[in-house]
């Protein structure tokens, strides 16, 4: 195999008698090199390979959009006051002039109205962190649907899952700031939520607001957490993912030539450098294009934060939405005084519940692990119809996630289907509890009918749409063979078995095995048993043989046809005349009767 | 298995990682070499090269165009009249000019990557990612190294102490953190009071003048704050105290009202009033329907009956809308008999 | 070897002869209607010889109101008593369409109108005559000349929980909501806030004084005469619509760029 860098190619790189790139390049080259060893860096990643697909570059979509946000957040910051300071609006909007605000909200507005670009920048800044969460979100599940969150990657799913947390906390803490109608109501339901913890709440929520809510703290202690304290985190976690994906390589998908002890793809210089770089502006050039086009966040019609007013339509950006959903499926009347205290377990059950779910996301790679007690490393990603349970639980989690975001928006949902909010939210929660369990086996089943539909194709070929009436009066229909790289995609994947449960050296069989079990069972209990390299010859010669056996019915019908016509010497195959192909209608070139009756308008004539 | 073609496989003999459940192949299926490579128009045809390299360099041209577009856009499109068809006009041509601008030159340069260069698919072999078995003795050499230099490992109470003042140095960092609250204030007995109390009278929010029994007709919905609180200043707590004080007034038919007897004489002639805080998580409860007499809170759907204390009928809010006791004072405006009998809004762990 | 193709000459239809002969068809059938319906629409007095008076709205009342809300306003099982109601509220409910109801539902929704503003006007005092209730505003009122900053505020703490910030509309219980106020007639927004139609509540001229309410009526006029600053609303939903629009088209139209960048080259 040929490796990436092989500088024998360029038998004169050193004997060079004009530098490469010319004299000021080579001699900048020089004096960098000569204080940071920087050819070796060039050495290692310049022409590093990267497989090619296109969900692979999801987590760029995620990593363009950051970008994005970070220069027009930096934008934002020269005008943005962080301060609660009460004033009064002198700007241009007219419904807002005169009214008492923060200083907050009144800078926000003078970046809207006030300043020329700056509403363009503050909606830029607000769309990508949309696209931002949503990046991270399909990245995410690419990641778990391809089991690229496998050994050696586990640590990196952790980190990974750490960014998601901290971009919803960037999103949540950065909508806040303007200090408006709608974020205010916002904080207030926090505060209720923090309230409704037991024994330390109401002091969390004391420490947290700088003493009762709203208080005069609060914006400019989550414009700290946003521009300050959660960028640099985020960005120290995000050059660790980067760096262990560096370290690691990109995981490939099965194909022709590709192994789990090799890359095969585009090198970093020119191809990837300039894909990443072209997608890059891409994502920013799309972004720019959506906040040119669509309000986002119209904090002039909310007004500043006053507990007394709300609006119809409260909801929290779509990344908080699994959240606030959770809060309106929980039925009335789940809190009571016990011990003198307030149990609410409407705010507990909610936050406990999901913090589960966030627990189990996270570390779902050990738990596999543990499973299937696989220690090797995994470099090809899998299909995601090959791990039909992964998938199906995949599915289960995402539909959990999925009527929890549409609880969210149960108000919108019932006046624009014309339905009433307690029947849409009384379905959502049954849809709650049954709807992963279906999700689960609608999709197991279907990922393993994938997989015979695959097995069928790599043993015999697919259907070709062509039918062919045999001798006998029977109608087949021919199945092409696939090539063998096709072939290759289709069949390779790992098979994994349920566990044989063994007592141990002291003759018991320990609880946590009897867990494996059960739980290896349930998962690999309902598999294809694998393909062996004797058994694909064998189904490749029959294929053949079918299409041999088939090719020689065809000739002799043509035969037989040809002679009937009078043309026992034709060739059987057709001949381009120039413009009269083979039609349905007109089978073949080589029989064409002599003074026929125009057949379409075309007078046909023996050749 | 990574390690299976790894070239340096003899520098890890020890790592035999454990296949787990997975099935062995006793003839596992031979992997295909790489397919040849297939040309692209490009490559075969130089007329189409030509027009992709000019495809190329006329998008990036065109991106040039539009950032400058963008700075016309900028003093072209000004917004200091304040209309607001100018500032949507400016931020809808500055924004095409910089989201053109920057789409040509990412098509640009994904065209050219994807043909015009070569697209020649290279091998790079990958190494497994734990380090060779030289490697990791060496790391255990320096550990064991350092241990016997230091002492580490047997000097167990150097060991236990620096773990302790590590620990302990932290905490006065911590304790810093208290003074985000203020000091000599309880959160407890804050949340246990409000503004209302006996005698204050009910006013409009958010001018603040008072409310005559007789303005509130059949089938009102009145936004209501107590009347001093109109006078406070936003510097001095004016949103803290609306946060608790806000109150809905509403008048019924009397005969549709259900009261207990403790709290017959709570409302004025079917006029009642209750706490827009709603005890769910604190959003103001306000969607009143003079019909059925039903009090919605928007946030999370949790509806109150107000014929009948409040008492919660749909949603995830647990306990009924505290009820303010009005009355009415000798002019005919109504006032509040006392402060609320229970702490209003979101339930709280001390709360009892 | 090549052989021509020759051009039909023998009289038989050209496959085009079927959709010709349709769309003439379609065109005759269509203008004869057209034509047919403006020489109605000609023929209609539409200019009333002098305005209807009482006694016409009397019997219009009784054609179409009597049945629910019986010949003497009394009311019936389907329908309440129109007793001081007054001439507003009629206006307000037959000028909006939401009367004559047809089909019972949560709330009596919008719909196209079905009889002229004389006729409207007449029903009006009809019912005002039986049994005065609100009437008609002072034209000063509804002008949209007020102080749309504090009428904004204004419809924030006592219309915005039902109809939202942005006038959007919103739900209520039980399958009723608050309509969108998004083309809705100054004198209808006064008119609603004074007659508290179905499960609105009542605001009488105490509750918002008349300056409230010319306010109010003055902010909501602004934001239908003014277009989002920012671009295109939405529908002013806020962050739910974001969302969907920045999944279905941002999300979805940036993977549909990740395949064509990953696609192969023609």
């Amino acid at each position: 195999m040929s490796t990436a860098t092989a500088p024998a190619d360029t038998p004169d790189a050193e004997k060079r008698d004009k530098p490469l790139g010319g004299r000021f390049i080579g001699a900048t080259a020089n004096y960098i090199d000569e204080r940071t060893s920087l050819s070796g860096f060039v050495k290692e990643l310049g022409r590093k390979i990267f497989p090619d697909h296109w969900s692979f570059m999801l987590g760029e979509i995620a990593l363009w959009s950051f970008v994005v946000v970070l220069l027009s957040g930096t934008f934002l910051t020269f005008f943005f006051q962080a301060s609660m300071v009460p004033t009064h609006y002198t700007g241009a909007f007219l419904p807002m002039r005169g009214v008492e605000m923060s200083a907050a909200l009144d800078s926000s507005l003078m970046i809207s109205f006030d300043l020329r670009g700056g509403l363009l920048v503050r909606q830029i800044h607000h769309w990508a962190a949309l696209v931002f969460v949503a990046g991270i979100g399909v990245h995410m599940l690419r990641i778990f649907f391809t089991g690229a969150f496998r050994k050696p990657r586990e640590l990196n799913w952790v980190i990974g899952f750490v960014l998601f947390v901290l971009a919803m906390g960037e999103g949540f803490t950065g909508y806040s700031l303007p200090d408006d109608l709608l974020s205010g109501n916002g904080l207030r339901i926090i505060d209720g939520m923090v309230k409704g913890i037991p024994v330390v709440g109401t002091w969390i929520s004391f420490l947290l607001f700088g003493g009762e809510f709203p208080g005069t703290a609060i914006v400019g202690r989550l414009y700290t957490l946003h521009i300050l304290l959660l960028p640099a985190i985020l960005v120290g976690l995000l050059v660790v993912h980067l760096m262990l994906m560096v370290i690691n390589k990109h995981t490939q998908f099965a194909g022709p030539g590709r192994t789990n002890s090799n890359v095969v793809g585009y090198p970093m210089m020119p191809v990837y450098m300039s894909k990443m770089g072209g997608f890059l502006f891409i994502t920013f050039g799309v972004i720019v294009l959506i906040a040119s086009l669509f309000t986002i966040n119209p904090i002039w019609n909310y007004g500043p934060y006053d507990p007394s007013p709300v609006s119809a339509g409260t909801q929290p950006d779509w990344y908080i939405g699994f959240a606030d959903g959770a809060l309106r499926l929980v039925p009335p009347g789940w809190e009571f005084v016990f011990l003198d205290r307030t149990w609410s377990f409407n705010i507990l059950v909610p936050l406990v519940g999901l913090g589960l779910f966030i627990v189990i996301v996270a570390i779902y790679p050990f738990i596999e692990a543990w499973i299937t007690g696989d220690k090797r490393e995994h470099h090809i990603a899998q299909r995601p119809r090959n791990a039909a349970t992964r998938t199906a639980i995949g599915a289960g989690g995402v539909t959990f996630y999925a009527v929890l975001w549409a609880a969210a928006s149960s108000d919108i949902i019932a006046t624009h289907f014309y339905l009433t909010m307690e029947g849409v939210i009384h379905t959502l929660q049954a849809l709650l509890v049954v709807g992963p369990i279906i999700a689960y086996f609608v999709t197991k089943r279907i990922c393993i009918a994938l997989q015979k539909k695959d097995r069928e194709i790599a043993l015999h070929g697919y259907e070709s749409g062509r039918i062919v009436r045999l001798p006998g009066g029977e109608y087949i229909e021919v199945h092409q063979p696939v090539d063998e790289y096709e072939r290759w995609k289709l069949v390779d994947n790992d098979t994994y078995e349920p566990l044989v449960v063994r007592p141990n050296a002291k003759g018991r069989i320990p609880w946590h095995e009897k867990l494996r079990a059960v739980a290896s069972k349930s998962l690999f209990e309902d598999r294809l048993s694998p393909l062996t390299q004797s058994e694909i010859d064998a189904a490749v010669a029959h294929q053949h043989h079918e299409l041999e056996h088939i090719a020689t019915e065809e000739d002799l019908e043509l035969q037989g046809a040809h002679e009937r016509a009078g043309v026992p010497d034709a060739p059987h195959v057709p001949i381009f005349d120039g413009h009269n192909s083979e039609t349905a209608v007109r089978p073949s070139n080589v029989i064409i009767a002599e003074d026929d009756a125009p057949k379409k308008g075309k007078k046909p004539k023996a050749d | 298995m990574a390690h299976e073609d790894d070239p340096l496989e003899h520098e890890r003999a020890s790592w035999k990682p454990s296949p787990g459940l997975a099935v062995a192949v006793s003839d596992p299926v031979q992997p295909p070499a790489l397919p040849p490579h297939r040309e692209r128009m490009t490559d075969k045809d130089p007329v189409a090269m030509k027009h992709a390299v000019r495809t190329v360099y006329t998008l990036f041209y065109l991106s040039v165009a539009a950032s400058i577009w963008a700075i016309a856009a900028y003093m072209l499109f000004p917004i200091e009249s304040g209309a607001i068809v100018d500032i949507r006009n400016n931020n809808l041509f500055i924004g095409l000019g910089i989201g053109l601008a920057l789409l040509a030159i990412g098509i640009a340069a994904i065209h050219w990557s994807k043909a015009i260069m070569s697209d020649k698919e290279f091998i790079e072999p990958r190494h497994a990612t734990r380090g060779r078995d030289t490697t990791r003795a060496a790391a255990v050499q320096a550990f064991s190294d350092a241990n016997d230099d230091s002492g580490f490992g047997r000097r167990i109470l150097i060991r236990n102490s620096m773990i302790a003042a590590v620990v302990a140095s932290l905490a006065p960092a911590v304790v810093l953190f208290r003074g985000l609250a203020p000091e000599g204030e309880n959160p407890v007995e804050l949340l246990e009071t409000t503004m209302w109390t006996e005698g204050m009278r009910l006013a409009h929010d958010p001018e603040g003048t008072p409310i005559r029994a007789a303005d509130v007709t059949l089938g009102s919905a009145v936004h209501v704050i107590p009347q001093s609180l109109a006078e406070l200043d936003h510097a001095d707590g004016y949103l803290e105290a609306k946060a608790k004080a806000i109150v809905l007034l509403m008048r019924l038919l009397p005969e549709d009202l259900n009261e207990t007897p403790e709290k017959a004489d709570w409302s004025y002639d079917g006029i009642v009033a209750y706490s827009k805080v709603c005890t769910h998580v604190g959003c103001p409860v306000a969607l009143y329907e003079q019909q059925t007499h039903h009090l919605l809170c928007p946030c999370h759907q949790s509806q109150f009956d107000v014929a009948n204390g409040a008492a919660v009928i749909f949603g995830p809010a647990a306990r009924p809308l505290p009820q303010l006791p009005i009355t009415i004072d000798d002019e005919g405006y109504l006032i509040a008999r006392s402060g609320f009998t229970e702490p209003v809004g979101p339930s709280f762990w001390e709360r009892h | 070897m090549a052989r021509e193709t020759k051009r039909r000459s023998n009289g038989r239809r050209s496959p085009w002869a079927a959709a010709a002969l349709i769309g003439i068809g379609l065109l005759i059938t269509g203008g004869v209607y057209a034509g047919a319906s403006a020489a109605m629409a000609s023929s209609t007095d539409t200019s009333v010889a002098s305005a209807l008076t009482v006694e016409d709205g009397k019997k219009l009342f009784q054609a179409n109101c009597a049945t629910c809300h019986g010949l003497d306003l009394q009311g019936s099982t389907t329908g309440p008593s129109l007793y001081g109601v007054g001439e507003l509220a009629v206006e307000f409910q037959v000028g909006t369409g939401r009367m004559p109801l047809q089909a019972s539902a949560p709330q009596a929704p919008q719909k196209p109108v079905q009889f002229t503003e004389e006729q409207i006007l007449a029903m009006a005092s009809y019912v005002q005559s039986m049994a005065p209730g609100p009437t008609f505003p002072d034209e000063e009122v509804i002008d949209g000349e007020g102080d749309v900053a504090r009428g904004a505020e204004l419809f924030r703490v006592n219309c915005a929980m039902c109809h939202n910030v942005a006038a959007a509309g919103g739900a209520l219980t039980e399958g009723k909501y608050a309509p969108a106020l998004g083309k809705t007639s100054a004198l209808h927004m006064y008119a609603a806030m004074v007659t508290g139609p179905q499960n609105m509540p009542v605001f009488n001229d105490l509750t918002l004084t008349p300056e409230d309410k010319r306010d109010i009526i003055s902010s909501l006029l602004f934001l239908q005469q003014n277009e989002s600053p920012g671009g295109f609303s939405l529908g002013s939903l806020g962050p739910v619509s974001e969302g969907l629009f920045i999944w279905i088209f941002g999300i979805g139209g940036l993977i549909a760029l990740t395949v064509w960048i990953t696609a192969k080259s023609n």
